[in-house]
């Protein structure tokens, strides 16, 4: 790889990006750059909410990985979005395991459905909001049923409480 | 790791082997058979398939047989009811979602799921779901992908990472989503990349060229050589209904291990081409007339036998076999011919009193390196499998330096001194003078001016600090040996050696090691002997206003440093006599007689690597048409012009003949020094070409494979950002391209791999015909 290709890379980086990679690899030794992967990877989520493969072979130049390394972590975890679909500001995930089932979490799910007007796995035209398809249960049973919106966990939901934390958002 | 071996027991026999060694290693060498799919002794353990659990004394589950180390008393058993129940609950697992296409499937009848499905799986399966399916990948002309077959075992990512150094596959997605592929669509470009064909257990990844061409049991096997490089891998030559449909590894851990280059492996569709030579042809009054051996030979020996000596050239392409090149040579001195030359694609002839040889080392020992210094070598594309030694070096700690006339893609750590053609000398003086001052020695007398016209850097002090190691080699590959200036970068290089104690070997082109050796030269005889009067170097005696008539053996424009030089000469020649496998529409043009001759499959012969190994295959499949074994017809026409001692019956004969000849000629690189050639400096608007010759453009055969040809990307003309600006010059624009009387147009690109005042266009292309010399200067301009 040529210089020139590593700089033409780097300009998809945004400067907010490259500074929170540095973060990251500060932490680790010099020659295990790969280490930084994972935090380099929500930053860019932060920045576009979704990654997209032009930025994901940013990130893979920046760390001086393969592409297809970086690819792998990327379609592995299921907090990265690699579909430009599901590029929103605020990413919404109800738990529709056990516990929350038991407690109403269908109801719930049903109610964002028809009040933002996509289904589990869109997002709103306006790129505000997108409804995840949540594998598995997050762990917070025992304020179910629950939601999780961006990083945030929302306990003992009820449609009133839902319009309110969603209305308040930017 | 400790090199004591331990006694341990499996199946109540008992073995030894180091401790902490795995498991299956010691199993496999006592001939215990353990089924498993993604452990490969090439590559790291995985242990993913799970495929070779076996039972462990004292642990409560059964454990991976390539993840378990072996410990000093351990009781195995691999095929008690506990193991056995687990290999075969693995194998449902491992069937689920695995379809039942083996009837379609290119692997069936090889392939290691169905053979251990025999063994290990049930005749029916409880699985009464949905199985899933995976979209199949395009990931270029020579891999075909089925995924669905695909069974997760890595082998292939393995592959790409620890061996062809080029991580091109991956597995993305997680649980049953996972999928192994590029993700993006992409062709996978390393020059190993067929291997994974051979490692992929199951049908997911087949050979594309001979897909669906025939079963395995159909396939007959023949050991051969490979004689597209100086490496020789051995191969199996797979033959159906007596047609080479593929090719694959034989397994010689000296040379190529399990490996081969995808060009080995992909070359013999070249075989089936539509320029092959079928029948002898003579051209009469501008017609080609198809005619009998009898009447073919009859003519070439009375072309030959009227010309006088010096009016003919013969030239010989460098992946003949080295009886070929005996014969031929014994042919033409015994005639009086002189002008014989084989290096083809070579244009400094200065000092050629010295006999270049080979490697230097074994290719083991390439491994063991601590520097290998590089000048004007890219052995990526030119050796591969010799490549993946110097990378296994580089890895083990080795200091790589290469000087380059192009930055070069390594799939190593490397470091590069890129520099124009014309400036790699003073480049390597650099180096050569910190190496004397380091030993302080005094500069050779005729090096002295070139030596003292240079300053030494503290880069390069330290570049030349890293030959000081017990095991460092300096190697000159084909940029240097096809530089204008090769004299100097020998004679710089012969220094450098002698002031650091680094060896000095050669990477030759294919088989030329042996032509040097029989003397396929104008200057030298059979082991190097001197000939009193030699005769003209390629380029002089093309050049010749002598020259009536020229014999080609197994060479085209597309072997040749300078085609238009060649076509102006072949042209003008009143007889051109051409022995090969192959004719395309330019040789038609310039030749008179046209004589069918073997390609590697289709007649016994001896290939020497780099390394001096000799290497003798035999024939594997029949002639097509009227075609001869080339080393037959040379034998045939030697008795035709009634010359001497041209009785040989089998090749074998001639390799003991010529092993008692050359065992004795030492394979020295050190030669005597001479004085740095002085290039004519270009004049101002005119650049350098850096004219390598393509990964898949090396030798005939080779140049019409199709798949491979499908790998490579349309011509360009590659140019620092910098030149274009100063010619005005915007990328994808037609650039015209000129040397000596014509010229060519071809799209732009901007590279900063080319240095300023270079342009990188390929030799050995059918655009580079119309061309010059392949390091010469070349104007260009907007077309």
């Amino acid at each position: 790889m040529t210089a020139a290709d590593t700089s033409d890379k780097a300009v998809v980086l945004s400067a907010h990006e490259r500074d929170e990679i540095d973060s990251w690899l500060a932490r680790y030794p010099a020659d295990q750059r790969q280490s930084a992967l994972l935090g380099a990877l929500r930053a860019v989520m932060h920045e576009d909410h979704y990654l997209s493969v032009p930025k994901m072979d940013a990130v893979a130049t920046y760390l001086g990985l393969p592409p297809i390394a970086v690819y792998e972590v990327a379609s592995f975890y299921s907090m990265f979005e690699t579909d430009e679909r599901a590029a929103a500001r605020h990413s919404i995930s109800v738990c529709t395991n056990i516990s929350c089932m038991l407690s109403g979490a269908d109801d719930i799910l049903a109610h964002i459905e028809k009040k933002l007007g996509v289904r589990l796995g869109e997002s709103t035209p306006d790129h505000k909001f997108y409804l995840k398809r949540e594998e598995e249960c997050l762990a917070a049973c025992c304020g179910a049923p629950m939601m999780q919106v961006n990083h945030v966990y929302y306990t003992e939901l009820t449609p009133e409480k839902v319009d309110s934390i969603l209305d308040g958002l930017e | 790791m400790s090199d004591e071996l331990v006694s341990f027991e499996v199946n109540g026999q008992t073995l030894q082997a180091r401790p902490g060694s795995m498991l299956i290693a010691a199993t496999d060498a006592a001939g215990i058979t353990v089924p498993r799919f993604c452990y490969h002794k090439k590559l790291s353990v995985a242990a993913n398939c799970r495929m070779c659990l076996v039972e462990v004394e004292k642990a409560p589950k059964p454990m991976p047989a390539c993840a378990t180390p072996i410990m000093a008393g351990m009781k195995v058993w691999t095929n008690s009811p506990k193991a056995r129940a687990a290999q075969k609950d693995v194998m449902e697992f491992l069937l689920i979602n695995h379809p039942l296409d083996c009837p379609i499937c290119d692997q069936g009848g090889e392939c290691e799921l169905q053979d251990l499905s025999v063994g290990f799986g049930n005749s029916t399966s409880e699985y009464v779901e949905i199985k899933r399916v995976v979209r199949d990948k395009d990931i270029g002309p020579l891999i075909e992908t089925a995924m669905t077959r695909c069974i997760h075992c890595t082998r292939c990512v393995r592959f790409g990472e620890e061996i062809a150094g080029m991580r091109e596959l991956g597995a993305t997605g997680r649980s049953q989503y996972t999928e192994i592929g590029t993700y993006v669509a992409k062709t996978v470009t390393s020059e190993l990349s067929g291997n994974i064909i051979d490692v992929c257990p199951v049908g997911a990844l087949t050979a594309k060229p001979s897909r669906y061409t025939a079963r395995p049991w159909e396939l007959r096997s023949y050991d051969s050589i490979a004689p597209h490089d100086c490496v020789g891998s051995n191969i199996h030559v797979h033959t159906a209904r007596g047609k080479v449909v593929r090719v694959v590894p034989r397994e010689n851990e000296a040379i190529n291990e399990c490996w081969i280059s995808d060009r080995d492996r992909f070359s013999y569709e070249g075989l089936h081409s539509q320029e092959r030579l079928l029948k002898p042809q003579i051209k009469r009054d501008g017609h080609w007339k198809k005619v009998s051996w009898q009447e073919a030979l009859d003519a070439v020996s009375s072309i030959l036998r009227k010309q006088l000596a010096f009016n003919v050239a013969a030239f010989a392409g460098p992946s003949s076999t080295l009886e070929e090149f005996f014969l031929f040579q014994k042919l033409l001195r015994a005639l009086n011919i002189k002008n014989i030359d084989h290096r083809l694609r070579q244009v400094d002839f200065s000092d050629q009193a010295f006999v270049p040889s080979g490697l230097g080392v074994s290719f083991t020992e390439l491994e063991q390196q601590q520097a290998i210094f590089l000048i004007g070598a890219n052995p990526r594309h030119d050796q591969p499998m010799l490549n993946y030694r110097l990378r296994k070096a580089s890895l083990a700690g080795a200091k790589v330096l290469a000087l380059t006339p192009r930055k070069l893609a390594f799939n190593y750590t490397a470091e590069q001194i890129v520099a124009a053609p014309l400036a790699m000398v003073t480049e390597l003086a650099v180096l050569v003078k910190a190496a004397l001052e380091a030993a302080s020695q005094a500069a050779p007398t005729v090096l002295a001016d070139l030596l003292a016209s240079v300053e030494i850097s503290d880069t390069a002090k330290s570049q030349v600090e890293n030959f000081k190691a017990p095991n460092s080699l300096i190697l000159l590959g084909q940029m240097a040996v096809q530089h204008p200036a090769f004299s100097s970068l020998r004679s710089l290089a012969t220094v450098l050696a002698q002031a650091t104690g680094a060896k000095l070997g050669y990477l030759p082109e294919a088989n030329s090691l042996a032509a040097n050796l029989v003397g396929v030269l104008p200057h030298r005889g059979l082991a190097g002997e001197a000939i009193a009067a030699p005769g003209l170097p390629v380029s002089a005696a093309l050049d010749d206003k002598n020259l009536t008539t020229v014999v080609l053996m197994n060479a085209e424009l597309d072997d040749f440093a300078n085609p238009q030089q060649v076509l102006k000469a072949l042209r003008a020649a009143k007889n051109v006599i051409v022995f090969a496998p192959f004719a395309d529409t330019q040789a038609r043009d310039y030749a008179t007689v046209l004589l069918p001759t073997s390609t590697f499959v289709e007649t016994s012969g001896t290939l020497i690597n780099a390394e001096g190994l000799w290497q003798s295959f035999k024939g594997v499949v029949n002639p097509p048409g009227e075609v001869r074994p080339l080393w037959k017809v040379l034998r045939v026409l030697g008795n035709a012009l009634n010359l001497p001692d041209f009785d040989y019956v089998e090749t074998s004969e001639i390799v003991a003949e010529l092993k008692l000849e050359l065992q004795a000629v030492p394979l020295t690189a050190m030669g005597q020094l001479s004085a740095p050639l002085v290039v004519a400096k270009q004049d101002a608007n005119t650049m350098q070409r850096i004219g390598d010759v393509p990964l898949y453009r090396t030798d005939a055969l080779v140049r019409r494979a199709k798949s491979l040809q499908a790998m490579l990307a349309s011509p360009v003309v590659r140019m620092h950002l910098a030149d274009m600006e100063r010619l005005g010059i915007v990328a994808g624009d037609l650039v015209r391209l000129g040397q000596g009387d014509s010229y060519v147009q071809l799209p732009a690109e901007a590279d900063e791999a080319v240095p300023k005042g270079c342009v990188w266009v390929q030799s050995a292309t059918e655009v580079a015909r119309a061309l010059g010399a392949a390091f010469g200067s070349i104007m260009v301009d907007k077309g």
